[in-house]
């Protein structure tokens, strides 16, 4: 927990390095490469907000997708331009119909206006405990898919909602991720932090102390809603393409899979589960377009990277319930006074 | 609250007539207590008396069916827990509820921070108010685990440690918030001798360099008959008999329905 000069100086290091991994990839990677290097950086805001949701108060919001859905077509309809909007969307309300606005504040707009949801819905959510705080956001997503898919004048129903500006590059998405990961990084060794992990481990021990449970729960789904809403956004000006079922559950359960392999509560968790799950799913999907090993040949069979994903997940279930980190943090300095120990 | 010593003569805590229902179960029935500054109130009695549920009532995890409760001169008897522990009366549980996966020093500072307020801005920033205020928050916690002698454990998970140091934990954690009346629901359960014996001591010591009102509840007798000043004997949720430790002892009443049993 001790966070002195040298964690400092670690973490910058670590930012650097990130960064300049993704310029050699930029510069070199190529396309496919490029498009990945963009989705781990979503997925690791979508990750590390809902980390700050599930993992640090424990209730587990299965709804979080629900956000990313506001935030992307708030800023998608935002940012469309005028011509496309008199032709894709001609029932908009006259003051977006006239309205084109900047990458930047659209993101914002769309995660502010997933936080003001979150925050409507948390007042009452966040008193519930356990499994019913699951099926109660689940409900959540479902409401928000049948609005998308009805609300036919802002978001062209279940049709594509196509020509979103392709705003989103890799030093855009990894500057919010950078961001989003130090200020939930923060948030886990404050004051605010500590009553979210303790009233998740004993919520009546904690409301002993002073603690106000529901205030210090809504503190985090609300942030957490607004940095979801933010990487919604930023999918939606990276993919510039979409519908109200790219929303939906599977959706919800790369993400969840993602946290839950790298360990409720832990930070550094989330970014190896990120990683981990996008490097695997990357190579199960070539995989299933068939290969051959020498004689053996296997046949293209779609859909068997799902499969495996979720068979993965359930046995990552079984066996580490608490993931590759539990809620703690790899610690760089410990590792390198393990190396110097067994060298000295 | 200026008014309160003032008018009262010390009174910390004014119990009257407090009863508590499980279904029709009186699990506490026309309690009162009048508890002055300073006080040890040692509350006994057979399982299942409602000691437990005294303090419950007392700390709003339970409603009480009827009477009121005065703390420091005002009504808590319906207020929430939270609001209680910000007025100043800390506890510890008989089943221990401590945050198991945080380390002693992060339970004991979510304790200490209640005090403080933090701005979420500064903390994001990591402004340098913030961080004194942490490393204050982290050598007070330190000076307090090292008067229980956790010392060694300050970075352990709290559910690592064994039952004897997780019972010592919580009664840091509740000292942590530096209450006026101290509440604690069989402090020694589970531990050998030579360790209860430690923990009253302990007790005993803060009770007199934080000029502590305590309650103790408490099983061990010739413990409890050590350090506390009053006792309370309850049984079937009713007050049997109260006095000075010598009172109780020698009454018949408590001597057939406790002590007896007890052997
Ligand atoms: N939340 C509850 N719901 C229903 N009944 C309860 C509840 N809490 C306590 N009781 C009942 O009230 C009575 C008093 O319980 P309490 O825990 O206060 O006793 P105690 O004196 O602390 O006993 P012990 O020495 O075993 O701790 C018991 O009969 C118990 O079963
Ligand atoms: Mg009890």
């Amino acid at each position: 927990m001790k966070q002195d000069r040298s964690t400092t100086i670690v973490s910058l290091a670590g930012i650097g390095l990130a960064f300049l991994a993704l310029w050699l990839l930029h510069a070199f990677g190529g396309y496919y490469i490029e498009r990945i290097v963009i989705g781990v950086g979503i997925n690791l805001i979508l990750v590390i907000s809902l980390n700050l949701a599930n993992g640090f108060t424990g209730l587990f919001s299965l709804g979080h997708i629900g956000f990313m859905a506001i935030g992307a077509y708030a800023s998608a309809i935002l940012t469309l331009p005028l011509s496309l909007k008199s032709t894709n969307l001609p029932d908009l309300p006259s003051f977006l119909a006239r309205t084109q606005m900047a990458f930047l504040p659209a993101v914002l707009i769309g995660g502010l206006i997933a936080m003001l949801v979150a925050f409507l819905i948390g007042l009452s959510l966040m008193r519930l405990t356990g499994p019913y705080i699951s099926v109660a956001t689940m409900g959540f997503l479902v409401i928000v898919q049948v609005v998308l898919t009805n609300w036919d004048s802002m978001t062209r129903g279940a049709r594509t909602f196509a020509g979103v500006p392709e705003y989103t590059n890799v030093w855009n998405v990894w500057i919010w991720a950078m961001l989003v990961l130090y200020i939930v990084w923060r948030i886990k060794f404050s004051s605010f932090g500590r009553k979210m992990m303790a009233a998740r481990d004993n919520e009546i021990a904690a409301r002993s102390l002073g603690i106000n449970v529901v205030a210090s729960r809504l503190l985090a789904f609300c942030l957490s809603a607004f940095f979801t809403g933010v990487a919604g956004a930023l999918w939606a000006h990276f993919i510039t393409a979409f519908s109200p079922k790219s929303f939906y559950f599977s959706q919800t359960f790369s993400v969840v899979t993602m946290l839950v392999v790298g360990g409720l509560g832990s930070l550094s968790g989330s970014v190896v589960g990120v990683m981990l799950i996008t490097l695997l799913s990357e190579i199960l999907r070539n995989a299933e377009r068939g290969f051959a090993i020498g004689p053996l040949v296997i046949p293209e069979v779609y859909g068997a990277s799902q499969v495996i994903m979720a068979i993965l997940f359930v046995l990552f279930i079984v066996f580490r319930p608490r993931g590759l980190l539990g809620d703690a943090e790899l610690d760089v300095r410990k590792f390198f006074k393990r190396e110097k120990e067994v060298a000295g | 609250m200026p008014t309160a010593t003032t008018q009262t003569n010390h009174v910390l805590l004014e119990v009257k007539n407090l009863s508590k229902s499980f279904r029709g179960l009186m699990a506490v029935q026309n309690y009162h207590v009048r508890l002055v500054e300073g006080e040890i109130l040692g509350i006994i009695g057979p399982n299942g008396a409602g000691k437990s549920t005294v303090f419950n009532l007392f700390t709003g995890h339970l409603r009480p069916t009827d009477g009121s409760i005065e703390f420091r001169n005002i009504d808590i008897t319906n207020a929430p827990p939270e609001e209680i522990a910000s007025l100043g009366i800390g506890r510890t549980f008989q089943n221990i509820r401590l945050f198991g996966s945080m380390s002693c020093l992060g339970n004991v500072i979510a304790a200490l921070q209640m005090k403080e307020r933090q701005n979420l801005l500064e903390a994001v920033l990591n402004l340098s108010r913030f961080r004194e205020q942490e490393k204050r928050l982290e050598s007070q916690a330190l000076a307090l685990l090292a008067l229980f002698n956790l010392q060694e454990q300050v970075n352990a998970p709290a559910l690592s440690l064994s039952y004897g140091d997780q019972r010592r934990l919580e009664i840091v954690r509740a000292l942590a918030l530096n209450p006026r009346l101290l509440l604690l629901d069989e402090p020694t359960a589970g531990m050998n001798p030579h360790e209860s014996a430690e923990v009253i001591r302990l007790i005993k010591r803060i009770h007199d360099d934080y000029t502590l009102t305590i309650i103790i509840i408490e099983h061990n007798m010739p413990l409890v008959m050590k350090v506390c000043s009053r006792i309370q004997v309850l049984n079937y949720g009713e007050i049997i008999a109260e006095g000075t430790p010598e009172k109780v002892r020698n009454d018949p009443r408590v001597i057939e329905s406790y002590l007896g049993r007890a052997g």
